[in-house]
């Protein structure tokens, strides 16, 4: 044992079961030094972009979402037809373009062009009303993002001021807010909508006639209402959740300690720590509102004719599907893709900046 | 207890908790039943007892954190207040258990430590809050200049002494520590205690210290108290409690002290306590030790003890000792 050297590791006896220490290399002071060095300095936002812009299937469905929303601006301008009327050639009514297929021109259309003139092309084809198909899609796409963001704001407005009355007050308050929640969490929120937007339709059709908000559209607003009166409840509860966690945990009550004033506490324990559950369940929340109008739209309780809706769009390709099938294609792509993206995109704002997931 | 004043006086102190049991039925749990005590200018108390026993409470409710059910605290012969609390927050302040939930996650360092001096406005430029900061780093042995950064990236001894520099920032005469180093590695525990102990001798600061660690007590403080079951069972001066026990639950809290000699280890009695814990629901009648007690009378089940002063300063709260 004298001549026990530390530089050099001690053999491995044939049958131990101890690891080999020649397998183990000493490290080298570059490495040690490293170890003592403390992880870069980030702030909690910079750190999530940080982990966001590495997620492969967030940034893919940030592009997708970028591209869909750059298109539905700046195509109205540069496609030169509207999505109610129909195409006209010199001012005539094209009543020959009708059903055409992608990138095809109409009798007059094709007259027209040998003619010298130039005719923008029809890019999905037109519909059996001769309207041009393309803006349609593109027209829908817009109604079904502005239901799902908007719908989702209604959301997180009811939901946030409702969950944090519930939390803050906590005893019978929180008792007799969260039994309401629960009563409309257990309706069956599928047939709700359907009746809801019944009965909303018919009572705002009426009473709407002749103000501003007729041109959105009594379906569109009783579609906002369905929204603000069932979805809610999720996120209160979320948000309610979230509060009485935070409020007990012990950097509040050292808060408190010293002195701090409850607003003080809200606003500088309470909202930071629960603001990222927030956003990144909003973000989920559009998806799914976007989900539910096209299937309101789709049994034909959405938006109004003549304007379209991806899911409206699609109901009524459904009754040509066999003759003119790209039809479907289009709407129904567009809202796959806009709902797979939120969904990625939500998850991977979840994963970087939820902090219970954090490393 | 004696006429001369005291920097803490904590009179009679309750707390009960009001807890669901089945569907409608409230109960009380008496987390804190009837303690008094006192803590002198720079002295330091410790608190033992088991897990559960109400501890963390008895430090909370005389901070005011929780609203206490019944009871007086005396805060340098002033009498603590709901109302009033406001006054004493710059004189009593916590360290608590667990240095991971009691630090903000998204604060950096800075705020966290500047956060009461900002409640308080002790200071008149940004500079002297800064410089401020930079001291209380150094003076609980952190680096000043991680000031900028964010809590989760420290260790947990070093998250400890953010939290120490946090209490020791509006400048307190008296801190409660809550078990400051149970959640800590053996070799860490003696720093921060070492960090305590250098502090109260630089700025005289009493403390409160809580822990079950009965060798880190004895280490720290001039006298003892133990509790059991939401109630002090035993006080006085540290060397007697440790070296000569008289209540029986005290005795076998000593007897469990690891020993660091084997020699005397090997002599010594140690006595396993039988019986379960009752639960703080379901108080027994009589002294609530009697399930596990030795020593156990009849008159123990049906009243219970007092306590009495058996030596001077010294008081314990048995029937048959
Ligand atoms: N906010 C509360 N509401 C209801 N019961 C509580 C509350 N806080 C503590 N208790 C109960 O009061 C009793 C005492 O708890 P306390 O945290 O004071 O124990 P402790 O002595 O600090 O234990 P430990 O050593 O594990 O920290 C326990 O039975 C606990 O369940
Ligand atoms: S009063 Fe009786 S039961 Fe209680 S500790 Fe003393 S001897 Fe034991
Ligand atoms: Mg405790």
């Amino acid at each position: 044992m004298s001549d026990y050297n530390p530089n050099i590791p001690p053999k491995k006896r044939p049958f131990s079961l101890q690891l080999d220490p020649a397998k183990f290399e000493p490290a080298t002071d570059e490495e040690k030094a490293q170890q003592e060095v403390m992880r870069e300095s980030t702030t909690f936002f910079r750190d999530g972009m940080r982990k966001l812009f590495h997620n492969p299937l967030a940034v893919g469905s940030m592009i997708v979402l970028l591209v869909i929303l750059v298109t539905i601006v700046i195509a109205p301008l540069i496609v030169p037809y509207s999505y109610s009327g129909m195409i006209t050639v010199d001012g005539k009514r094209d009543k020959s373009a009708k059903n055409l297929p992608p990138f095809t021109y109409s009798k007059l259309e094709q007259q027209a062009i040998d003619n010298g003139e130039t005719v923008f092309p029809h890019i999905f084809g037109t519909d059996e009303l001769c309207r041009d198909y393309f803006i349609r899609v593109i027209y829908g796409a817009r109604v079904s993002l502005s239901v799902g963001f908007f719908a989702s704001l209604i959301v997180l407005i009811i939901g946030l001021l409702y969950g944090s009355i519930a939390g803050y007050a906590g005893g019978r308050t929180d008792l007799i807010m969260m039994r309401i929640v629960d009563i409309i969490y257990s309706l069956p929120d599928t047939l709700m909508v359907i009746l809801l937007s019944v009965v909303l339709d018919q009572l705002l059709g009426q009473s709407l006639q002749n103000t501003a908000l007729a041109s959105i559209g009594p379906n569109m607003l009783s579609m906002f209402a369905v929204f603000g009166l069932l979805y809610w409840v999720g996120m209160a509860r979320l948000v309610r959740g979230q509060i009485l966690s935070i409020k007990n945990n012990e950097y509040v009550l050292a808060a408190q300690a010293m002195g701090a004033k409850p607003g003080r506490i809200i606003r500088r324990h309470i909202l930071p720590n629960c603001m990222s559950v927030i956003i990144i369940s909003t973000a989920l929340q559009i998806p799914s509102a976007i989900f539910t109008e096209s299937f309101l739209s789709f049994i034909g309780l959405g938006v109004q004719a003549p304007m379209p809706s991806l899911g409206s769009l699609a109901n009524s390709a459904r009754q040509a599907l066999q003759a003119y099938p790209y039809k479907m294609i289009f709407p129904a792509v567009g809202i796959c893709l806009i709902v797979l993206s939120f969904n990625l995109l939500g998850d991977g704002l979840r994963d970087a900046f939820d902090p219970k997931l954090r490393k | 207890m004696s006429g001369q004043k005291h920097l803490l006086d904590v009179r009679g102190l309750k707390e009960y908790f009001p807890v669901k049991s089945g569907m409608l039925n409230k109960m009380l749990l008496k987390a804190v039943d009837d303690v008094s005590f006192t803590i002198d200018e720079g002295e330091t108390l410790g608190l033992v007892g088991e897990s559960g026993c109400g501890k963390t409470t008895v430090g909370r409710t005389l901070l005011y954190l929780y609203k206490p059910t019944a009871g007086e605290v005396y805060f340098d012969g002033q009498l603590v207040t709901e109302k009033n609390i406001g006054d004493f927050r710059k004189d009593m302040q916590i360290v608590f258990q667990d240095p991971y939930s009691s630090l903000n996650p998204r604060m950096t360092v800075a705020d966290i430590i500047g956060e009461p001096l900002d409640i308080h406005k002790l200071y008149s430029s940004k500079k002297e809050r800064a410089d401020r900061i930079a001291e209380l780093l150094t003076l609980v042995g952190l680096n000043s200049e991680h000031a900028n950064r964010y809590a989760h990236e420290f260790s947990g001894g070093q998250r400890q002494r953010i939290g120490i520099a946090r209490a020791l920032a509006v400048n307190p005469r008296f801190i409660v520590c809550d078990e400051p180093v149970s959640a800590l590695d053996v070799s860490i525990q003696a720093q921060i205690i070492n960090t305590f102990e250098d502090l109260q001798q630089k700025l005289g600061i009493a403390y409160l210290f809580i822990a079950h660690d009965l060798l880190v007590v004895q280490h720290m403080s001039r006298r003892i108290a133990v509790m059991y079951l939401g109630r002090i069972v035993e006080i006085g001066p540290a060397g007697d409690i440790i070296g000569s026990p008289v209540h029986p639950y005290t005795e076998s809290l000593i007897s469990a002290i690891p020993m660091p000699d084997p020699e005397t280890a090997r002599h010594k009695h140690r006595i396993i306590l039988e019986g379960d814990v009752p639960s703080p629901l379901r108080m027994p009648k009589g002294c609530p030790f009697r399930t596990r007690c030795r020593y156990a009378t009849k008159e123990c089940e049906e009243s219970r003890p007092e306590l009495k002063e058996i030596a001077p300063d010294r008081f314990v709260a048995c029937h048959n000792r």
